[in-house]
């Protein structure tokens, strides 16, 4: 039965989806961009003192409606919660959610997503108070150790000790305030979440420094943006603007020296910024200058990441496999022709 | 022989005080705190467990910091008070969400005048000024979401005109009510179908009023609580009474959609009908259409607590006597009439305490719609804690929230307690 009715389900979706005349139409004939974003995620999404959505998925978000309209401010952002973020994108309220989502098997294949690439490498970490001594994730066995229930760090934490030998005590809590509050009352000796939360968390502690994040990351949460299946030239819009910021990066391209490369020899840099003559942007229906627009927008990657999660921010998260394949890190964008 | 009085006392005494034991401060402490063991020990143990909270509480948030820029420059100040800077910086966000500043004053006016539309409902002193609780839906609506005033009140103008249309026809040519209202339904349909636009495209040119749109996802903070609140007490009641009086209904067909639409929704629980608001029907309507999220929560909301009222409201009726309903129909009383005079001012009555109850429960089920995205005050908490600025902030804002909604909550009971000593009759 219940089978049936999820089978209805999808069967309206996909004949819901199949009304649409291409998203990039809709869009352009709606004057704006539906972007999903996260209700709050420290240095992914959130609304600053002044009501303003900021953070690292926002300016994706601002460049990918900058590449279509010229205009980085053309785009409505939702805020979505994680447990409705799927249906929401499923059922057409957003055009694109940018919601520091793992990108998995079953979420792209079962779901009927389509993931744009990796916009961030996040993984699980520990963080523990200095005084235990500890500087390594090997060295935790016997620990007991904060963990949020039903999420995929629960599993995660139980495959790495059995994986390692060691053992160790859950002290379950049901998200990572209610962690903090058990760690830093001494509930436990370690607590546990995706490592770019860990980062945020500690610097905002009382006494940062007495606390370490621990260098071991012990899964893969790779994080990307992502669109609904069956409309392929969206898809590719999508990830083209995030690869176009990557590429920005990689040639040194930012949002202060953008106007100074027409003279440059390298003919993909040309062809990104639409300065030479071949307009390849055509083909996916977007302007000439549309990666132009999109790194005037907020800089490369380098910069979005610098201003949302790295030193500028306030969170200080290195950089570190997300630094771009030339600088040691795995940021790896295909070739602009 | 007379006796011989020895002493005739010729003023009374005079009435001694009473023993300092059972007067002023110590009669007091002597009757309420201290008459038994028991609770002597219960009043010595509760005194302790207060001061040792307050004296946590009070120097916490009486040195607490109002200016700092960020919870670091609090922690680096004084680590062990209170940081309220993160409500000076986003007192405006908890209170109106994401509207635009420049247009605070709209949800601002609305709020002003919706303790004006009360208060004719609540004081039947003020009955006279009934007319403004009847126009402030439109008018909050108007003044929330903006645009043309015009096609807010063409509802308000085809509504009259029906009403108008079934009056006139009464008085002068129809005596069957059925017949009449069934008219005034077409002509009010017809009105609505093909007249209204044109008239609003018309009524725009002539007298353009109209305000700034804002669309719902702008809404946020103690608007939208209110917002999903008062609708929901409001719509809520009269569905209760009707399902309540359906559920009863001799007709088997009427209590019969009314026992399963209630006991249907009770056994749901509110989260579930959310997420069937937010995400489900979605799916069933076609893309594009834009049935917006606060009045697809609000009508749950109030589905949720019209089929709690309706069962608050029975156990009212049930409470009064039959014979009271015997008496009224020996009156010759039509069903209406007996309910509206003799049977509903009774079953209400007794269940004041049970709807005042369900309107207050409905009130802080709206914290729920944060886990539909939507921003309410405990959703906002979340977005103000993911900025880096304010990181790591829990008491401070959880703290402010709680008192708001215990100011609302505790008002309505309040008003429920005024409202039960005002209408006892059996003293």
């Amino acid at each position: 039965m219940k089978k049936l009715f999820l089978g209805v389900l999808t069967a309206l979706a996909l004949a819901a989806g199949g009304t649409f005349a291409g998203t990039l139409d809709d869009v352009k004939a709606r004057g704006n961009l539906l972007c999903g974003v996260s209700t709050g995620a420290p240095g992914f999404a959130t609304v600053d003192d002044s009501g303003k959505d900021v953070g690292f998925d926002v300016d994706y978000c601002r460049a990918l409606a900058a590449a279509i309209f010229g205009d980085p401010m053309a785009v409505k952002f939702v805020g979505l919660t994680s447990a409705v973020r799927f249906t929401a994108l499923a059922a057409g309220e957003v055009d694109i959610l940018a919601r520091n989502t793992t990108w998995t098997y079953s979420r792209d294949t079962d779901l009927k997503q389509t993931f744009l690439g990796v916009n961030y490498y996040d993984g699980q970490g520990f963080m523990v108070k200095k005084e235990l001594g500890v500087k390594s994730t090997t060295e935790l066995d016997g620990a007991t150790v904060c963990i949020q229930v039903g999420t995929t760090t629960e599993l995660n934490l139980a495959d790495y000790f059995k994986e390692n030998g060691m053992s160790y005590e859950p002290v379950p809590t049901a998200d990572n305030a209610e962690s903090q509050q058990q760690y830093l009352a001494g509930a436990c000796d370690t607590y546990t979440t995706d490592a770019s939360a860990l980062h945020g968390t500690r610097v905002n502690l009382e006494n940062p420094d007495d606390h370490l994040v621990l260098p071991e990351i012990i899964s893969k949460e790779p994080l990307g943006p992502l669109v609904r299946h069956g409309d392929d030239n969206w898809a590719d819009i999508g990830r083209w603007v995030l690869n176009a910021l990557v590429i920005a990066e990689e040639k040194g391209i930012t949002k202060g020296n953008i106007d100074s490369w027409k003279d440059t020899k390298d003919a993909e840099i040309h062809r990104l910024l639409g300065t030479g003559d071949d307009d390849i942007l055509a083909m996916v229906g977007l302007p000439k200058n549309a990666m132009y627009n999109a790194i005037k927008a907020g800089g490369n990657y380098g910069e979005i990441f610098e201003n949302n999660l790295g030193a500028t921010s306030g969170i200080n998260i290195e950089r570190g496999v997300n630094a771009s394949w030339t600088k040691g890190g795995i940021l790896y964008s295909p070739p602009f022709r | 022989m007379m006796t011989k009085i020895a002493f005739v006392r010729k003023k009374e005494i005079p009435p001694s005080a009473p023993p300092i034991t059972e007067v002023g401060l110590i009669g007091w402490l002597r009757q309420n705190l201290f008459s038994s063991w028991l609770n002597s020990i219960l009043t010595v143990l509760s005194v302790y467990f207060i001061v040792i909270m307050l004296w946590d509480f009070i120097p916490w948030a009486y040195g607490g910091h109002w200016n700092t820029k960020s919870l670091r420059e609090c922690l680096d100040l004084d680590p062990d008070v209170a940081c309220f800077s993160v409500l000076t910086a986003r007192w405006k966000q908890l209170l109106f969400g994401l509207y635009p500043a420049e247009e605070y004053w709209r949800p601002t006016l609305t709020f002003i005048f919706l303790l004006l539309a009360i208060v004719p409902i609540l004081f039947p002193k003020f009955f006279r000024f009934f007319w403004f609780s009847i126009i402030y839906p439109g008018l909050a609506v108007w003044l929330l979401w903006g645009g043309s005033f015009w096609s807010i009140s063409i509802v308000y103008i085809g509504l009259t005109l029906g009403a108008l249309f079934f009056l006139t026809l009464i008085r002068r040519y129809l005596k069957n009510y059925m017949i009449a209202a069934i008219l005034a339904f077409l002509f009010t349909a017809v009105f609505f179908l093909f007249i209204s636009s044109p008239l609003v495209g018309l009524l725009n040119v002539i007298l353009p009023i109209s305000l700034p749109f804002v669309e719902s996802l702008k809404m946020g903070g103690f608007t939208l609580s209110l917002i999903v609140g008062v609708t929901g007490i409001v719509a809520s009641f009269p569905i209760g009474i009707l399902l309540a009086l359906g559920r009863q209904s001799n007709l088997p067909v009427i209590k019969m959609i009314c026992v399963g639409f209630i006991e249907f929704i009770r056994g749901v629980p509110l989260i579930t009908l959310l997420f069937v608001a937010s995400v489900l029907l979605n799916y069933f309507l076609p893309p594009g259409t834009n049935f917006d999220i606060v009045l697809r929560v609000v009508i749950m909301v109030t589905l949720f607590s019209a089929a709690y009222m309706a069962e608050v409201i029975r156990g009212g009726l049930a409470g009064l006597p039959l014979g009271q309903h015997e008496a009224s129909a020996s009156l010759g009383l039509t069903y209406w009439q007996s309910q509206r005079l003799i049977i509903m001012p009774q079953a209400l009555k007794i269940s004041i305490p049970g709807i005042v109850n369900t309107f207050i429960g409905l009130f802080k089920d709206t914290t729920l719609v944060s886990i539909i995205s939507l921003r309410d005050p405990v959703g906002l908490a979340s977005t103000i804690r993911a900025d880096q600025k304010w990181n790591g902030i829990y008491w401070e804002l959880y703290v402010a929230i709680g008192l708001m909604f215990f100011i609302f909550c505790w008002g309505m009971s309040q008003y429920s307690q005024y409202l039960e000593r005002k209408l006892k009759t059996d003293k």
